[in-house]
């Protein structure tokens, strides 16, 4: 059982959560001029990462507000916690997983104006991962 | 002095070192690889192949699944696929001259609500359409067939009825891995373990070798059975599937008397048990819902999945979880596999059985080998293309295949 921070209600069991699968993946700006490839890339296929993975959770049973997760597939390591529209922080792996506690996040729903707030000094500089594309925020 | 030890029994199969070249590449040396290798040998004629393991043989989810064999799927193209891995069950005993226990004891899917009930009877029907032996159970029926199992209705899931095939059962499934490792080397094919695939060699779009940590191998072509990691060797190779790994667990109690005739599944608590011929309760449960390649799960399923057993059979109440583990599934999103070509020239796929391609092994094997041999699919796994999700023809087996096997 995985212990995650909700950046609004602070640690909780994972059973109080719900996985919302690869963060990051933005709906199509041009859905109508989409090729069938691309809808199929977009319906279909995700980054299946064995390593360090950007995901979505739902805090389903307390604050019900989505965050993003940084998460090591292999040994299930929680690695960072950050809102909705920030981009991927770079992983911290010095850091314990418990620090994205409800001070350090001001707003789990936020679509990309506000920046990453554990990202500053926790997790080093944020990397432009290319799976997030600029105002990704589902 | 004390007695000498016996004389170590024969092994099965023999250790080569990789030649320079092969005419072909299997990779992942679980079931669906020595039965892709088998069949290329046995109906291709292709013997100058090798089975790549990056660990033992069978050592990933193959020895590690809940062994539940059937074919009581809803769409003509999985009665099909698996409908034909059954006949073959049948005879695989003979053709490989080794009994590895396939035992038709039958096996029940309960349905527990009405939504349960409507899909059951509705898949008895196709079951029945496509020649698959499938019959619905009321609850006496359940209890008679299963007297351990509790149909009251007061409890939170009632057992409303059941779907049993009789011809379906369990089998051991690390003895199904040796019956094939033995055939294969017996017909030539070289089975290399410890034996690690870290990159493709390709000429343009074309794949001509295997990077491993035991030197580069040439190859003409390679086939790729790797369950779970099948999308790390899609990366490798530069193409991307549509695969999610998932942890999926399973545990066994300690030995008891034969109480379970049966093999008893529900999809809509997550559980399925059966007892091994040695007498473990074996049972199996849902995914953790996250993905995760760390071959092992969460507790909090297991607990749920012990609840929902204990409510359904009382009598296991005082049994003792021995031991529980883990293995790695790659779940596709129709829960259907995907068996056929890949955008990279001479690289074959099968992969996308998910939670439950141990029953589907012998035909998995069957029309991959075909596939790889003549370079085109075979008419059972033509459907199951990896196209099928640009096209939109999915093959929807959450009904059937959901968490269950
Ligand atoms: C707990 C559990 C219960 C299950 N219960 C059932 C059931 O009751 N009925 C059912 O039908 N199915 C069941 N399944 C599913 C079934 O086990 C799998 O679908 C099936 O085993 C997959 O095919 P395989 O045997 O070839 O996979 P595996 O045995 O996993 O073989 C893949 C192999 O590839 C190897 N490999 C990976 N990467 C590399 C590499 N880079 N180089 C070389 N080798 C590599 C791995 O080490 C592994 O040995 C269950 C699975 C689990 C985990
Ligand atoms: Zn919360």
């Amino acid at each position: 059982m995985l212990l995650i921070s909700c950046p609004n209600c602070g640690s909780r069991d994972e059973t109080e959560f719900h996985y919302g699968g690869q963060a990051h993946v933005p709906y199509p700006e041009n859905p109508d001029e989409l090729t069938d490839r691309q809808w199929a890339e977009f319906l279909f296929y995700r980054d299946n990462t064995k390593g360090s993975f950007a995901e979505r959770w739902l805090h389903s049973t307390g604050c019900r507000q989505w965050f993003n997760m940084l998460r090591d597939t292999v040994t299930y390591d929680i690695q960072a916690i950050y809102p909705m529209g920030a981009p991927r922080p770079a992983p911290n792996t010095d850091q314990p997983a418990d620090f994205g506690t409800a001070s350090l996040a001001p707003d789990s729903t936020t679509t990309g104006t506000t920046g990453p707030s554990v990202a500053s000094t926790d997790l080093g500089p944020a990397e432009p991962a290319a799976t997030a594309p600029k105002g990704a925020t589902q | 002095m004390a007695d000498k030890l016996p004389e170590h029994p024969d092994f099965l199969w023999h250790n080569p070192d990789p030649k320079p070249s092969y005419d072909a590449i299997i990779v992942g040396g679980g079931g669906h690889g020595l039965a892709t290798a088998y069949f290329l040998a046995k109906n291709h004629g292709m013997t100058n192949i090798a089975v790549l393991e990056k660990g033992w043989l069978a050592g990933g989810n193959m020895a590690r699944n809940t062994t539940i064999i059937r074919s009581n799927y809803l769409w003509d193209e999985s009665a099909a696929m698996y409908e034909h891995a059954l006949k073959l069950w049948e005879t695989l005993p003979e053709e490989l001259e080794y009994d590895f226990l396939f035992s038709q004891r039958g096996v029940m899917n309960l349905a527990h609500t009405l939504g349960d009930v409507r899909e059951s009877m509705r898949r008895v029907g196709a079951n029945q359409l496509n020649g698959v032996d499938a019959e619905w159970l009321d609850p006496k029926q359940v209890k008679e067939l299963c007297p351990i199992l509790n149909i009251s209705d007061n409890i939170r899931y009632p057992v409303m009825g059941a779907t049993y095939q009789p011809r379906a059962g369990i089998a051991k499934h690390d003895h199904v891995a040796w019956a094939f490792a033995r055939k294969c080397d017996e017909l030539g094919v070289d089975i290399i373990q410890n034996c690690e695939v870290t990159g493709f060699v390709k000429d343009g779009n074309r794949v001509t070798g295997v990077k491993t940590n035991r030197g580069t191998i040439n190859t003409e072509k390679v086939g790729l059975c790797a369950a779970g990691h099948s999308s790390v060797l899609a990366e490798m190779a530069g193409f991307r599937l549509p695969i999610q790994s998932h942890p999926l667990q399973a545990l066994v109690s300690e030995l008891h008397e034969p109480v379970h005739p049966t093999v008893v599944m529900s999809n809509h608590v997550h559980v399925y048990v059966s007892q091994a011929h040695k007498g473990e309760l074996v049972m199996g449960a849902g995914v953790d819902s996250y993905n995760g390649y760390g071959q092992r799960g969460s507790f909090h399923v297991i607990e749920h999945q012990m609840a929902a057993a204990v409510e359904l059979f009382p009598i296991f109440a005082r049994a003792h979880v021995l031991r529980t583990w883990g293995g790695v599934v790659d779940t596709t999103l129709d829960a259907s596999p995907i068996v056929g070509t890949t955008p990279v020239e001479n690289m074959f796929v099968n992969c996308g059985w998910g939670t439950g391609g141990f029953k589907g092994t012998p035909s998995a094997g069957y029309t991959f080998a075909h596939t790889i041999a003549t370079g085109a699919p075979h008419e059972l796994n033509a459907p199951f293309a990896l196209e099928r999700f640009e096209t939109g023809a999915l093959i929807d087996e959450h009904g059937a295949a959901a968490v269950a096997h």
